[in-house]
């Protein structure tokens, strides 16, 4: 299951470990995830579920779901898709909720329960970090206070944090992986556009780009720590290392991504169904095939390019659906697609994944405008893994449980926090980019990550160079209206003026209450 | 769609309970929450809500931009009550 030749990547797999899976003994590499490693040995299921005891293998493999829950060293529910491998560690496939082994190691040890485990990103986790001593420390921090907190260092948020240190303007990065880059560290395709927005450069590379950019600004990096909540006033909370922690702000950029969208269909929860984000991880980071037959549901720019990464990586390909009568991703990526061999078969939907305990078989059919299965047009494909391309839906969370209004623009990928064009949402000196604003690319969130990050620079309130700032925005605008205004960009950019449109009228609203509020003081 | 196919993967939810619930009354993301627990697993609804939110849009004839998701509370991710309990600095 593991790729040995790749045509762009190469694989710096840790020392080779022993683990158990089960009683039975397995070698993995250090730094790899406990799903992958289980995954390498050619194991789909990693729980049952907890009611209907149906198998369950991850789905998301970002540590968004929940299907990859496992007892590991006594403990129940670690989520096994973010958390490293390490040597001897005793993994049991997790049945119902989990039971805490009586004799079990103390949570304080070892892997921790979900909420204290370290996540890891990149390609080489050190799993061999020393755990601090923590007798003497107290058990919660005040990690003060910051000028600019963003969350998230993927492309939107070291854009941001960018942007902001070249004005001089201080801030802290959180991250819930152990390297930034976000999903860049998955993307071996190189991109389009201008070169000012990193056309021509493989997604992998970027990030790698805006890590050095941002080593020389006055920029600090929280690795493996999860902004747990938002509160008025700007103030996080944080989990890091096991403990609880305080992180207030002037400013806050939230950059926190999306979440892999899921289509429902009988067998849509067998092991093997895995969203397409989760098959990226798994080929591209960790150099583990998903399966030997994929059957990719959705063409989209996301199914097309995992498709063809798919084929790279040696796997076969049976077909790439899409239900819409056209598919919905450039044309170059379809035509490198079929040009291999690949039927892009679109206006069909897939009606069922069987299998005893995994996906067999996929049975996929034709649908009428209506999305009408047409009666005898079904195929069955003897696939052993069905990849969900079908789209994202923004990580808006964070802004919603700060207080922040809501909407929902279907082009923008569904429930947004509403923000204007300086990206603010509702709650003053809170900023939201990149695909947590709405969905869009890694270009376009590189670039609404600058603005945010300008936007709240300014709001901090520190003297700035006010024609650097100008200049800034102007191209950072100018080049996000270039990348909106392609045939592509539609979408978005209505979604984007709706959105713009529904903040000025809550604004004005905002601002009329508030001269309401001054003349009855009168 | 069939009764069986599983909605809510952290609560095992199936599309007949939670077409029946709406059937007998509760028409909003919060209601079916609170009475099957879809949405109220480990992934907080991160799966499941979009397509619970068109369930209800599709079987009480209304746009999905009306039909509301439920309430979000912190913590974004599962944690142990130890650590939340435990920050008491002294």
């Amino acid at each position: 299951m593991r790729i040995d030749k790749h045509p762009i990547l190469k694989f710096h797999r840790g020392r080779e470990i022993e683990f158990e899976l089960d009683g039975r003994g397995l070698t993995g590499y250090e730094g790899e995830t406990i799903a992958a490693a289980i995954h390498a040995a050619g194991v789909r299921t990693l729980r049952t579920s907890i009611r209907l005891g149906r198998p369950r293998g991850f789905f998301c493999a970002i540590g968004r779901c929940s299907s990859c829950l496992m007892t590991v060293n006594g403990i129940p529910n670690v989520m096994t898709c973010i958390t490293p491998l390490e040597r001897g560690m005793k993994i049991e496939t997790q049945t119902d909720k989990g039971h805490i082994a009586e004799t079990g190691s103390s949570p304080r040890k070892g892997p921790s329960a979900l909420a204290a485990q370290r996540p890891r990103g990149g390609r080489r986790g050190t799993a061999d970090a020393e755990e601090p001593s923590r007798a003497e420390e107290p058990r919660a921090r005040d990690l003060g206070h910051t000028p600019l907190a963003v969350v998230g260092g993927g492309p939107a948020g070291l854009s941001a944090a960018i942007a902001a240190g070249r004005l001089g303007v201080e801030s802290v990065i959180i991250d819930e992986n152990e390297a930034p880059g976000g999903q860049l560290i998955k993307q071996t395709h190189m991109f389009f556009g201008s070169k000012e927005h990193y056309a021509k450069v493989r997604g992998v590379d970027i990030g790698g780009r805006l890590t050095s950019e941002l080593s020389e600004l006055p920029a600090r990096l929280l690795n493996n720590t999860t902004v747990l909540g938002l509160y008025p006033d700007r103030a996080l909370s944080l989990l890091r290392d096991g403990r609880h922690h305080r992180l207030s702000a002037d400013a806050v950029v939230l950059a926190t991504g999306a979440s892999e969208n899921m289509l429902a269909f009988p067998g849509c929860d067998l092991p093997g169904v895995y969203g397409a984000g989760a098959v990226q991880t798994l080929m591209n980071v960790d150099g583990v095939v998903p399966g030997a037959r994929v059957l990719m549901v959705g063409a989209g720019n996301i199914g097309l390019i995992v498709a063809y990464q798919l084929l790279q990586a040696g796997v076969e390909v049976a077909a790439v659906i899409e239900g819409l009568p056209t598919i919905g991703g450039y044309h170059v990526h379809g035509a490198k697609i079929r040009r291999a061999g690949v039927p892009i078969m679109t206006a069909h939907t897939i009606l069922e994944a069987e299998g005893r305990g995994r996906v067999e078989k996929a049975l996929v059919a034709r649908v009428d405008a209506d999305w009408r299965t047409v009666p005898g047009s079904e195929t069955e494909f003897d696939v052993d893994t069905v990849c969900l391309a079908v789209g994202l839906s923004p990580n808006c969370e964070l802004a919603l449980m700060g207080g922040c209004e809501e909407t929902y623009v279907a082009e923008l990928g569904g429930r947004v926090a509403v923000h204007g064009s300086d990206l603010e949402t509702s709650m003053p000196g809170v900023f939201i980019a990149g695909d947590a604003s709405g969905i869009e690319e890694a270009s376009t969130a590189m670039l609404e990550g600058r603005l945010a990050g300008l936007a709240a620079a300014e709001r901090v309130g520190e003297p700035l160079d006010e024609t650097l700032l100008e200049s800034m925005r102007d191209e950072a605008a100018d080049g996000l209206a270039a990348l909106r205004s392609g045939p592509f960009g539609d979408r978005p950019r209505t979604g984007k003026e709706k959105m713009y449109d529904l903040a000025r009228k809550l604004r004005q609203r905002g601002e009329r209450r508030e001269e309401r509020s001054v003349d009855v003081q009168k | 769609m069939k009764d069986d196919v599983v909605i809510c993967r952290c609560e095992d939810v199936t599309y007949g309970e939670i077409v029946r619930a709406i059937e007998s009354g509760l028409t909003t993301t919060e209601e079916l929450k609170r009475v099957l627990r879809c949405g109220m697993g480990p992934c907080q609804g991160r799966t499941c809500s979009r397509l619970i939110a068109r369930i209800i849009a599709e079987k009480t004839g209304r746009d999905i931009e009306e039909v509301a998701y439920p309430v979000v509370r912190p913590p974004t991710r599962p944690t142990e009550i130890g650590i939340l309990a435990g920050d008491d600095e002294k």
